[in-house]
């Protein structure tokens, strides 16, 4: 089996010299960055004339094309509706259920380009113009290509059937009809309007006799001595068997009537009955399946699948699908005459008659430059489970490829990159880790887009992309000294670590400023305290201050108390903690009890006995000690006196 | 592929490598200019140059950015025997406005006697680390044990290569199953000399790097060499420039097999060679998945590999200098978004009547 076949492309890159020069580059998310370079010269650096350019290479042009994203946003919500379906559906309620989501992708692709119609009439400037015809032609080979493969692969129409969906494809892409009829019909005398036979003969050709025979009428009313022959050609239209969706009867029966009314139209051709009108009698060979006749009207047919089905109306109605593809060779074949090359379209097309999924998914990968089609067609086709029956063992895997390169270019965009998530949640084997890649790489613009990216990721359990997003986000706070956003970060990171260096960055502030920042966060903390010790001794002092705040001093004593004790506090904070017990020690009732104060003693011995001298001490250290010294000194005296009280307190009477 | 943007380098020497920030928001250049320049993204997609400055005395050969997670991180290395650590610093106000940054050294790496030919930052589970490569034939490895700190970096380890380097990749992949792994390549002329490949390995027990492989079969001097990330396979994908491009997967065998804590022994394949370069491979790289390798050579292309469902490597995409002039307005690239047909006659055989068709 072939793999994605193809020259490679190539992208030509202005003002790099390739005959001279080499290039640099690098890979982005969404991006490549080339630039002119010279490696070989390495030793020794020329003086370059005039300065390279760096040039930014993009590959999914369409993502970035404004129209097509309603195109890729409602493709988006059918895709993941056809995931979902449920799989007990069977047989034929399964098969609807799946025609339905081919017609649903098709009427998306038919209102791309009905908007890109309107924007091209309203924009009224030829270089756009050109640009949106060429891509509605190419949005409209795209439903030209899922229309058949409707037809052949999800619908699997059967002799019959088969030739009315055909008719029903070529009407529907073949439309010079209707602004054809309107011009006729519209002037004073039809049937004297120099395109009515050209009208007539499309009519005909489209298989759209009811029509046909009106217009024939009207030419009836207007030239008496043609109506007789008018009215036979009539009624040979009017009687032609057709398969109509209600009917009952079986395709041997159908066949023996038409195998009737074709003889019948031959003796009128044979009896001259139409000789004097050529144009009623080009009209009957045609009707007879005359490959001569048909060949005549090329230019109305337009293209050879047009001819394909034309002549399988007039001389195979009851076509079984396995011998399409030897009337759809031949068609091609015998319409262009070995005067022109085949092109994609038409190989695609073959593919399609010939029943070879794989060749018409090749032939579109090649010759489209976007995923998204062959992406949703493949997909459906999996889920028709058409690709599995045809005994290759990488067929998932191809659904999957081709998803995974979609989901990709999605990701390229600012916003798209929400489509393509879920995508790669529906590629079973590589879409988890695909996601993983991609969704880091997602740059966090604003706090809301970095919400949704962690909400994407904490849904699908992606602990490790969440960590780092957050650990990303907080070091940017922490650099740009937003403390109380980087708390918030890791404390989402779950990140023990980094909480206790902000922490220990917001003590640092309260030093030196004496206030703390960011009070709303610090107080709502909640169970989040519990990350780090320093970040639970962060809560705690901020919850001491309050409690002093709120001339709670009891519950303050304790909490600051608890705080020295359960060796919560970093050691180097202890001082400060002592300095706040000062205020409390000084209060006019007695607040430490006398354990209590033992207790703050202890701790204050503690700290002055660890104390170390290193070296000479300079002025600022002289100066800094001194200042440490009166603060123990007066630490002494207020614990002191503090105990004295206390204990008096305790003994009397009124203090138990 | 299309140009979506040409912007003035602005350098006044040859540029030596370009380099993305991990999301794609930021880039550095660096040349024989021996400066460095930060270029940021605005919200509307222009490119403005946020900072230059003289980083080296001699020409600056490569620039690569940490990993967010430490921060706004560059390092470089040059020609002048050095590496550096360079650190952006959030500046006043006014320069904001300007639109300009501060970047400052955070420590110079001097122990390389020679040019230092490549540096690389190792993957973000290992912490902040990196790796220099010199042509001295020895990668060393330094580590910032303090985040916080960026001047303090010790150097861990020495790894001899006897060899002149010319580049490492880190083996990217954090799963547990998997040391930390570096391949070193080696310019080294002389055909005598044999190992112009080598793998190493961590060893947790003896908390060495340890040699575990020498790609044999490699015997041109070796200019670029990639590891692909890794998407869960239990092997390892090697890329290499040198007189090819080169495609290596390496299997680790069975621990059982080998003597225990030894270095992790591997069956090594080749799954791809291309000589479409017609001569030298300078550079080899992976995209983010590692689904395609782009490799740059002495034709003066950039060429796209990609593997298909089959797993048969094909090249898919040529990036040609034509040496047209770049338009004048330096910022809009030279292609509207369309839904790209690569074969504009598709549209062609869809209104086509028999007029419209080309002739062979």
């Amino acid at each position: 089996m072939e793999e994605l076949d193809g020259e490679p492309t190539v992208t030509l890159i202005p003002g790099v010299n390739s005959q001279k020069k080499q290039m640099c580059f690098d890979w982005g998310p969404g991006e490549m960055l080339v630039c002119e370079t010279s490696f070989s010269k390495k030793e020794k650096s020329e003086m370059v004339p005039g300065c390279p350019y760096i040039h930014i290479i993009r590959k999914d042009i369409d993502v970035y094309c404004k129209i097509l994203r309603k195109l890729f946003n409602e493709s988006h919500g059918i895709f993941v509706g056809l995931q979902r379906i449920e799989e007990e559906l069977t047989g034929k309620s399964r098969k609807a259920q799946l025609v339905r989501v081919s017609k649903n992708y098709r009427s998306v692709i038919r209102a791309c380009m009905e908007e890109m119609h309107q924007l091209a009439i309203a924009a009224k400037d030829p270089a756009g113009d050109s640009q949106f015809s060429s891509q509605i032609s190419i949005l409209s080979a795209m439903e030209l290509i899922w229309n058949l493969c409707e037809i052949l692969f999800i619908e699997v129409a059967p002799a019959g059937p088969l030739l009315l969906h055909l008719l029903d494809w070529v009407r529907l892409h073949v439309c010079e009809v209707d602004s054809l009829s309107a011009d006729v019909l519209g002037s004073e005398n039809p049937s004297k309007h120099k395109d009515f036979w050209k009208l007539v003969t499309v009519l005909v050709l489209q298989g759209r006799l009811d029509e046909a025979r009106q217009m024939l009428s009207k030419e009836a009313d207007a030239s008496p001595s043609s109506a007789g022959m008018c009215r036979v050609l009539g009624d040979l239209m009017r009687t032609m068997p057709v398969l109509s969706p209600g009917n009952t009867q079986t395709l041997t029966e159908l066949e023996l009537k038409w195998q009737h009314w074709h003889e019948e139209c031959e003796r009128h051709l044979q009896d001259g009955t139409f000789a004097s009108s050529p144009h009623l009698e080009a009209l009957c060979k045609i009707m007879l399946g005359d490959e001569a006749a048909l060949l005549e009207e090329k230019e109305l047919l337009s293209n050879w699948y047009h001819f394909l089905v034309t002549r399988l109306l007039y001389s195979h109605p009851t076509v079984k699908p396995m011998d399409l593809h030897r009337y759809a060779q031949s068609s091609l074949d015998v319409f262009l005459g070995g005067e022109s090359n085949t092109e994609p379209l038409d190989n695609i097309l073959l593919a399609a008659f010939e029943f070879d999924i794989h060749q018409v998914i090749k032939e579109c990968s090649t010759a489209l430059s976007n995923w998204w089609f062959v992406a949703h067609l493949t997909d459906l086709l999996d889920h028709c489970k058409l690709l599995q029956s045809h005994n290759l063992y990488f067929g998932s895997n191809m659904r999957e490829f081709l998803l995974l390169e979609y989901a990709s270019g999605l990701f390229a965009h600012h916003s798209l990159w929400q489509l393509g998530v879920d995508y790669f949640d529906y590629c079973p084997e590589l879409g988890r880790v695909s996601l993983e890649l991609h969704i880091e790489r997602i740059p966090l613009s604003t706090e809301q887009k970095a919400l949704k990216v962690l909400r994407v990721c904490e849904q699908r359990q992606m602990t490790e992309q969440v960590r780092s997003i957050c650990k990303i986000l907080a070091m940017k706070a922490v650099r740009n000294n937003r403390l109380g956003s980087a708390l918030s970060w890791s404390i989402r990171a779950k990140d023990a670590a980094f909480a206790t260096l902000v922490s220990d960055r917001f003590l640092r502030d309260y030093c030196e400023r004496g206030c703390f920042s960011d009070l709303d966060l610090i107080d709502n903390l909640g169970p989040a305290m519990m990350l780090s010790d320093r970040l639970t001794f962060l809560g705690k002092y901020r919850e001491f201050h309050r409690l002093y705040g709120e001339k709670r001093f009891v519950d303050a004593a304790a909490l600051l108390l608890s705080l020295m004790t359960s060796q919560i506090a970093p050691r180097s904070f202890w001082m400060t903690l002592l300095t706040d017990a000062l205020p409390l020690l000084e209060q006019k009732q007695v607040i430490f009890s006398a354990e209590q104060t033992y207790e703050l003693m202890r701790c204050l011995e503690d700290l002055t006995s660890g104390r170390l001298v290193h070296g000479e001490p300079d002025a600022q250290q002289l100066q800094d000690d001194d200042i440490e010294t009166t603060k123990v000194e007066m630490l002494r005296i207020g614990l002191a006196r503090n105990l004295a009280r206390s204990i008096i307190k305790e003994g009397s009477l009124e203090g138990s | 592929m299309f140009v979506a943007r040409s912007i003035a380098a602005d350098h006044k020497d040859l540029i030596h490598d370009v380099s993305f920030d991990f999301h794609g928001r930021r880039m550095a250049t660096c040349s024989s200019d021996q400066s460095v320049k930060v270029w940021d993204k605005s919200e509307s997609g222009d490119w403005h140059c946020t900072a230059s400055w003289k980083t080296h005395s001699g020409s600056v050969w490569r620039v690569t950015w940490a990993h967010p997670e430490f921060g706004q991180v560059l390092a470089s290395c040059s020609f002048d025997r050095t590496a550096a650590v360079w650190e952006e610093i959030v500046g006043e106000s006014n320069d904001k406005l300007r639109g300009q940054s501060h970047w400052v050294k955070r420590t110079t790496l001097v122990d390389s006697r020679t040019s230092v030919t490549d540096v690389k930052f190792a993957p973000k589970h290992m912490g902040l680390m990196l790796a220099t490569c010199s042509a001295d034939g020895i990668v060393r490895i330094y580590e910032a044990p303090d985040v916080m700190n960026l001047s303090q970096w010790s150097l861990q380890h020495e790894v001899s290569c006897k060899l002149s380097c010319s580049c490492i990749s880190w083996n990217p992949s954090s799963s547990r199953a998997h040391p930390p792994m570096i391949a070193v390549g080696s310019d080294d002329g002389s055909p005598n000399a044999m190992a112009k490949v080598q793998v190493f390995e961590y060893n947790e027990n003896t908390r060495k790097y340890a040699k575990a492989e020498t790609l044999m079969t490699v015997t041109d001097p070796v200019h670029d060499i990639a590891f692909a990330p890794n998407l869960g396979r239990s092997f390892h994908i090697l890329a290499i420039a040198t007189k090819d491009v080169r495609i290596f997967t390496l299997k680790p065998v069975r621990k059982e097999l080998t003597s225990s804590g030894g270095p992790t022994k591997f069956e090594i394949q080749v799954v791809a060679q291309f000589d479409n370069h017609n001569s030298q491979v300078w550079r080899v790289s992976w995209n983010i998945t590692g689904t395609v390798l782009a490799s740059s050579g002495d034709d003066g292309c950039v060429r796209l590999w990609k593997a298909n469902y089959m797993d048969n490597w094909k090249c898919t995409g040529i990036l040609k200098g034509n040496g047209s002039p770049v338009s004048g307005s330096s910022q809009q690239g030279n292609a509207n978004p369309s839904l790209g047909s690569n074969i504009p006659n598709l549209q062609h055989s869809l209104n086509g009547s028999s007029a419209g068709r080309k002739h062979s």
